[in-house]
């Protein structure tokens, strides 16, 4: 495989006496899109919150080029390359779909219109929209804008929480069509997925995490063919 | 119509200075979601420093550009005494729940009104007479050049403000802050200087309030900041608490309602109607005039 880019080793998260993860390990190649499986509550958000440091580690080490993360306060995570699409999209709902993406160019030191321009090809319907207020946004567009503000800084890895949730089926497919071709310009990916299907067809790899630890990982393909998957999140019989 | 007018020019007048303490109110809540109760005893200090200043520092001159270094000197003082506030009181119950930060907020105010009482005694002192005695007749309507400074000047300093948060990118970061910090965090916005920023602003704006308080009245004592600190509070809920031009809005709004009750029912009463009004601005639109900014859909 190519070389590494970023890697969780031996997380653990409490919130409170609770432990949400327990203990986990995974890695990112530059290049991959990798994602994270599991049923509610199985602690991919909190991975997710954790890697930005909106969340602090209990212990284990977070790295990303080598850079020990878990130290590094939040608002400082974008500037080093990891840009977040939080679950639930959080886009500025009471400003505009411009201003949102501009907030996403906030850690840049100035506006790269080619970005805008990208992230405005991707998603033609944001250009649209662009002087309207995020919140009167249908669901798949304002997930259109969280991917489009968290591409604005230019990030080496994007994290993707949930892309899926809530949105109309017929977006869902342009959305994830899109995101394949964001993993083509050379951003890395990982994303997490209850969409399980959906996700592994984009995916090169895959890890399922059940209750604060890693169940099963594998190559997109093997974790397709694999009963445990089927049967948990596919829905099919034998 | 006489009543009329000269009620407009003195409502004006405090009206410009409730927002601008009110925008401390507003700004600290749209951002924290906290009422610095501690605020008006702020604005109540700000007085206080601008006497000492005024005596010990400008050997009592009164020019213009002594003025000037007074509300600078002010201004810079209780932006200081702002960040430390926010430091001591607030940012270690930044995870706590809201009612440990309410009391810390009401113990803050205990402590800065003391602290005046300490320092500059418990009796009144009367504020220097910075700006000279000018007044204009306009057929019958009698107009100061004191009103003239602080109605301009308020005006001057709230649309640099609302300038500021509105076409700045820190003014973008403080909107987003106030909508979603953990959001505003993930675009690299530092919250913590954000808030920190917002009582620098919130403090010096409530600090020229004060000074404003101190010339137009006079007489200042160290526990008004109670007083004035609820007149603007209830000017930030009339405009919609959290909203930057609903304060300003808010203050101008309450300060005519409270001239023209004085002017026409009963100076004793203006309290009493001012306070009916907050509590039916509460039953009917509890959200205020512009209402806090909220996103339609989820």
């Amino acid at each position: 495989m190519s070389d590494l880019l970023f890697e969780i080793k031996d997380l653990e998260v409490s919130y409170g006496s609770i432990a949400a993860i327990k203990g986990i390990s995974l890695e990112v190649h530059k290049g991959e899109i990798v994602t994270i499986l599991g049923a509610n509550g199985a602690g991919k958000t909190t991975t997710m919150r954790t890697i930005s440091q909106l969340l602090k580690a209990k212990a284990g080490s977070i790295q990303f080029k080598g850079q020990e993360l878990t130290q590094v306060p939040a608002h400082k995570i974008v500037k080093l390359g990891i840009s977040h699409s939080p679950e639930g999209r959080r886009v500025f709902g009471v400003l505009t779909v411009e201003e949102n993406l501009m907030l996403g160019a906030y850690s840049q030191s100035k506006l790269d219109r080619e970005v805008l321009d990208w992230v405005y090809q991707l998603f033609p319907r944001l250009k649209e929209r662009r002087k309207q207020l995020a919140g009167t946004l249908s669901g798949g567009e304002q997930q259109m804008l969280a991917i489009g503000r968290a591409l604005m800084s230019k990030p080496e890895m994007l994290l993707l929480d949930e892309p899926s949730l809530g949105i109309a089926p017929i977006l869902v497919k342009a959305i994830f069509k899109q995101i394949k071709a964001i993993a083509k310009s050379g951003v890395t990916v990982l994303l997490v997925e209850q969409n399980a299907k959906a996700a592994l067809k984009l995916a090169d790899r895959g890890y399922v995490l059940d209750v604060g630890t890693i169940a099963l990982s594998g190559t997109s393909a093997e974790l397709l063919a694999s009963e445990k998957i089927q049967e948990a999140y596919l829905g099919k019989k034998h | 119509m006489d009543i009329f007018l000269q009620q407009l020019a003195n409502g004006l007048t405090i009206g410009s200075m409730f927002a601008l303490v009110a925008l401390g109110y507003t700004m600290v809540y749209g951002v924290m979601r906290l009422i610095n109760f501690a605020h008006g005893d702020m604005v109540a200090a700000s007085a206080f420093v601008g006497l000492t200043i005024y005596t010990q520092v400008m050997g009592q001159a009164a020019t213009l550009i002594a003025v000037i270094t007074i509300f600078l000197l002010s201004a810079a003082c209780m932006a200081c005494v702002g960040i430390i506030l926010e430091r001591v009181a607030y940012r270690p119950l930044r995870e706590a729940p809201r009612l440990s930060a309410v009391v810390s907020a009401l113990g803050a105010s205990l402590v800065i009104q003391n602290g005046i009482m300490l320092i500059w005694g418990p009796r009144m002192r009367i504020f220097p007479e910075l700006i000279p005695q000018v007044y204009w007749d306009f057929g019958g309507v009698v107009i100061s050049l004191i009103q003239v400074i602080i109605l301009a000047l308020s005006l001057v300093l709230m649309v640099a403000l609302y300038l500021f948060v509105e076409k700045t990118r820190i003014g973008a970061a403080i909107r987003a802050s106030s909508i979603d910090q953990d959001a505003a965090r993930l675009m690299g916005i530092n919250v913590n200087s954000i808030i920190a920023l917002i009582f620098i602003i919130g403090s010096s704006l409530g600090a020229v309030g004060g000074l404003f308080i101190g010339l137009y009245y006079r007489g200042i004592t160290f526990n008004m900041g109670w007083q004035y600190g609820l007149y603007a509070f209830i000017a930030a809920i009339l405009g919609g608490i959290g909203n930057i031009p609903g304060a300003m809005l808010g203050g101008m709004l309450l300060g005519l309602f409270k001239a023209f009750i004085e002017g026409y029912v009963s100076s004793t009463w203006a309290d009493a109607f001012t306070f009916i009004l907050l509590i039916l601005i509460l039953i009917v639109r509890p959200t205020g005039i512009l209402g806090e900014r909220v996103a339609e859909k989820v």
